[in-house]
């Protein structure tokens, strides 16, 4: 497939959503940014798009638990545009809020019918905090969005970040990406684990490993001078959060 | 506004929220911030929100509950309250909090200050305001009219008291970040479809103070009824004085309104025709077709009788203490690291998002652990060009115990030479002013405001950068059984500074051991208003006095120093000076150093290790140089004062040599951080 494209989903309240089209953009894809309600009116279809991002923020307000509201809309306005997207093979994208969405929708881990198994709760630090992580990869996952990767260094911003699950269903995961220290160490505690997720779990991925969602921010680290300490000459390409988009771009192109 | 790279411009405005914050901290300091947001969104045609700064000054948080004035909520209590208000509002709008401050002072206990600042792009072919036609449509878009916030600028300027929260508690607006969010959305979409003709916001008066200004030159005619509502039953003065938030006025010409209202409605957005502009020149208020106003245009503007004021001034006595010299000034320095003014901010700092929209270069939190104090923020707001935008601030009140004066003109010089220290420079940088004041009808405190006025004025000359905007909050007084408390004189100078290749930007960490210390700039006996002084118990008699000739002289040799790359670190010095300089580069590089204060450039004769270590004096900075690059760094400076007095070592521990040779600073470099953060790690 020659151009991809991307079609990112607005509400009330999101942000990060420019810079997502700005990292999209950077990986190669073409990007079209549109709210739900153009959605829910069939203004932009879901089909015409290969990658749907769910950008992070806070959907209208996060008044009732972060993604909540949005999570229903999904499932209540937006299921005749998702259920046949995602069968149909199509990437789906969801940063912080976003992955917050998804995950309360019930469509990450999925199936879908099978409602919310997992939720992301409030920091183990009580607040809401901006800091930067090492990521490192399951290099054993099925997550198209993290193939490669090895680790990156990403910040996280949110104040609901903790990934909870009965331990049966965080067993049966596909963890796409962990919180580590910058040697890729697990169980490296706070502030490595910025919220305290089980298992140090960052990003999960459906069984098809096209459906991926993420608490920290790979969009913004896209350029050297993203990175805290570019002035110490310590930025790397190979810790840009760039990857995740070039990951997704190139795997619709393969197909 | 100024320019930024010739295709965008960018705007600065900084508003004070005090008495709102004093009463309901979460409130008053969340609708300050939505307030300064929609102050940008009304510039030009428009501009979008890429940065806000926050300011706050309040009472010290150990501060006696048993000395608390009744009907005053505890310093800790306001900070906290203040604190999730400004990042609640900020980080839900989708803006990055990049710069700030914290002070603290027992006279602000029962009138703490807020201050909210926001920077603004805007393409800048829409940067000048518009002006619209007789018959354009008076369109109010965002959040609904309610009984909040009625007489909320009338609050503002008064004097508190004990009963102020019970009587004054309906003046404090209700915000709602994800409605000005909304609107903030349409807004912009709005503006890029050209569908409006001019924009105000709904701030301090509400709908009578931005109708009343927008129709100046027209006139207007205004259906009050069909203002959308909270809830029934405001009267139709409620409704036009109303400070409900997140409400903005556009003329619209009639042949847009319905592609507005389409534009406004697919963000979720209320937007809603209330009435017309006219060429009567008049202001014309309907309320369910009974006329209840009809003022002419030229008296509403210019029917109000000037006030007059009288102003003196006299250098209050504080005399300049006699302090015997110490052996070592180990525990001085971990005292004022330790103190609440300089300490680290980081628990307030890493709530705040400071990443939202991608554009951060230098942080406010630097260094190899990523904690270390930023001189400015510097963000690249436009991905498609090199410039970048520095973003910082400067306030001492200390200072002006002792003279406004030299209050003044060391905050405008503390908020450049940041700029400076970050890798930006004189050439394309703005200040902002924002007095906060006691009463004015006090005429020594009046005295004190033409004073600061007066060096604002001087400084913005010298230095060549122009003041863009500004504001001022008075009456900051508490009254209490008889006795008026006044806040300090405050003043506080934003700067923003537009450098051509943000690529260039200067952190103030320590990088590499072996690299050498410069001292940049010359050292005075100016230690009156001082962390020193003050931790002794002393102010003093001889505040740092700016000497811009030189000051600006040494910026400009320094800006071009850091644009041919030959500055590794640089950290302006301020409170605490040299001493805390050194040690706040040394833990966040997390290197150790060895100077000697007998090489330090001044400018009179100083034999006192104390008055090197501590003087605050103005226009000086410490660089960090490569020994490669010594001589093209010398000759770039050549004909300032400055020297090198020392090195970085990969030891862990900093060690300053006194006049004498003798070792007055010997501490791990470990200890200093620990006693810098632990204060306020909350």
């Amino acid at each position: 497939m020659s151009t991809v494209k991307t079609l990112i989903l607005r509400a009330p309240g999101i942000n990060r959503d420019e810079e997502t089209a700005l990292a999209f953009q950077q990986a190669g894809a073409e990007t079209q940014l549109a709210t739900i309600n153009q959605v829910a009116r069939a203004a932009f279809r879901f089909a015409d798009y290969q990658v749907i991002v769910f950008p992070g923020g806070f959907a209208y307000g996060d008044d009732l638990g972060a993604g909540r509201v949005l999570a229903s809309e999904l499932n209540l306005k937006l299921r005749a545009e998702i259920e046949p997207f995602i069968a149909g093979g199509g990437l789906v994208l969801g940063v912080c809020n976003g992955f917050q969405t998804l995950v309360k929708a019930g469509t990450l881990p999925g199936p879908v019918s099978r409602g919310q198994t997992v939720t992301l709760t409030n920091n183990d630090s009580g607040r809401f905090e901006c800091r930067w992580v090492y990521l490192t990869a399951n290099p054993n996952s099925r997550c198209v969005f993290t193939r490669g990767i090895e680790r990156i260094y990403v910040p996280v911003a949110h104040g609901e970040g903790k990934l909870v699950a009965p331990p049966e269903v965080i067993e049966s995961l596909d963890v796409a990406l962990y919180y580590t220290n910058a040697k890729g160490r697990k169980h490296a505690g706070y502030p490595h684990n910025p919220n305290g997720s089980l298992k140090d779990i960052a990003g999960i991925t459906d069984s098809t490993g096209r459906i991926f969602g993420m608490m920290p921010h790979p969009e913004d680290h896209i350029r050297a001078t993203h990175h805290p300490r570019w002035t110490r000459g310590e930025a790397t390409a190979a810790s840009l959060g760039l990857a995740i988009y070039k990951n997704a771009v190139e795997w619709v192109k393969s197909l | 506004m100024i320019d930024f790279d010739g295709d965008w411009a960018v705007c600065f405005k900084v508003e004070t929220h005090n008495h709102p914050s004093a009463i309901e901290p979460y409130g008053g300091a969340a609708t300050g911030v939505g307030g300064v947001v929609r102050d940008v969104m009304g510039t030009g045609l428009g501009a979008k929100p890429i940065a806000n700064t926050d300011v706050f000054c309040f009472g010290p948080p150990d501060f006696d509950f048993n000395r608390l004035p009744p009907g005053v909520l505890h310093p800790r209590r306001v900070f906290k309250g203040v604190r999730a208000g400004v990042a609640d509002y900020g980080n839900r709008l989708g803006i990055p909090t990049l710069n700030g401050a914290v002070c603290f002072d027992e006279r602000y206990t029962a009138n703490p200050l807020v201050f909210c600042g926001t920077v603004g792009l805007m393409p800048r072919d829409m940067s000048q305001q518009g002006r619209q036609k007789p018959g354009d449509r008076v369109v109010l878009v965002g959040g609904r009219t309610g009984r909040d916030g009625i007489h909320g600028v009338t609050f503002a300027s008064e004097q508190l008291t004990r009963d102020s929260t019970e009587l004054s508690f309906t003046s404090v607006q209700i915000g709602n970040a994800i409605v000005e969010k909304k609107v903030l959305d349409g807004l912009l979409k709005a503006r890029d479809k050209k569908l409006f003709s001019r924009i105000t916001d709904c701030g301090g008066g509400g709908l009578s103070s931005a109708v009343g200004e927008m129709a100046e030159e027209t006139g207007v005619k205004v259906y009050l009824d069909k203002v959308p509502l909270k809830y029934a039953g405001l009267s139709y003065s409620e409704i036009w004085i109303s400070e409900s938030q997140e409400r903005m006025l556009l003329a619209v010409p009639q042949v847009n309104v319905e592609e507005l209202l389409q534009t406004f409605a697919e963000e979720g957005a209320e937007a809603t025709v209330i009435g017309e502009f006219t060429d009567d020149k008049k202001l014309t208020l309907y309320y369910k077709d009974h006329s209840v106003c009809d003022l002419e245009m030229g008296f509403l503007h210019g029917g109000r009788p000037q006030m007059s004021l009288t102003a003196s001034w006299q250098k209050p006595l504080h005399p300049e203490p006699q302090i015997a010299p110490a052996g070592d000034y180990n525990d001085t320095l971990l005292k004022i690291l330790g103190s609440w003014n300089v300490c680290s901010k980081e628990w307030v700092i890493r709530q705040y998002d400071h990443e939202v929209q991608g554009a951060s270069v230098l942080k406010p939190l630097v260094g190899q652990a990523e904690d270390g104090p930023g001189d400015a923020a510097i963000i690249k707001p436009v991905p498609t060009s090199r410039c970048g935008l520095v973003i910082s601030n400067g306030i001492n009140t200390r200072y002006g115990d002792i003279d406004p004066y030299w209050m003044a003109a060391s905050a405008i010089d503390e908020a450049l030479r940041q700029v400076i220290a970050a890798g930006g420079s004189l050439d394309k940088a703005a200040l902002l002013d924002n007095f906060c004041w006691g009463s004015v009808k006090n005429e020594q405190s009046l005295g004190a405001l033409v004073r600061a006025s007066q060096a604002c004025h001087d400084m913005s000359l010298a230095y060549g950068a122009p003041f863009i905007s500004g504001k001022d909050s008075l009456n900051n007084e508490f009254e209490h059984e008889g006795q008026r408390i006044s806040i300090p004189h405050t003043l506080l100078i934003s700067a923003m500074a537009v450098m051509p290749d943000a690529a260039k930007a200067v952190s103030m960490d320590f990088k590499q051991a072996g690299n050498l210390i410069y001292v940049l700039g010359a050292t005075f006996d100016e230690l009156g208003g001082s962390e020193y002084y003050s931790h002794l118990g002393y102010i003093g008699s001889n505040p740092p006095q700016v000497r811009p000739e030189a000051a600006r002289k040494l910026m400009n040799s320094i800006s071009l120093a850091t644009s041919h790359g030959l500055v590794r670190a640089c950290h302006d010095l301020s409170e605490g000076g040299l001493g805390v300089a050194l040690a706040e580069m040394a833990f966040a590089g997390g290197l150790g150093a060895e100077v000697s204060l007998d090489r330090m450039p001044t400018g009179e004769d100083i034999n006192r290790d104390d008055v090197l270590l501590f003087s605050e004096s103005n226009s000086r900075f410490l660089a960090e140089v490569e020994p490669g690059n010594q001589e093209e760094f010398e000759n770039t400076l050549r004909g300032n004062a400055f020297a090198v007095i020392g090195k970085v070592t990969g030891s862990d521990t900093l060690k300053i040599k006194g006049l004498k040779g003798k070792l007055v600073i010997s501490l791990p470099v470990k200890t200093l951080k620990e006693a810098w953060q632990k204060p306020l790690r909350w």
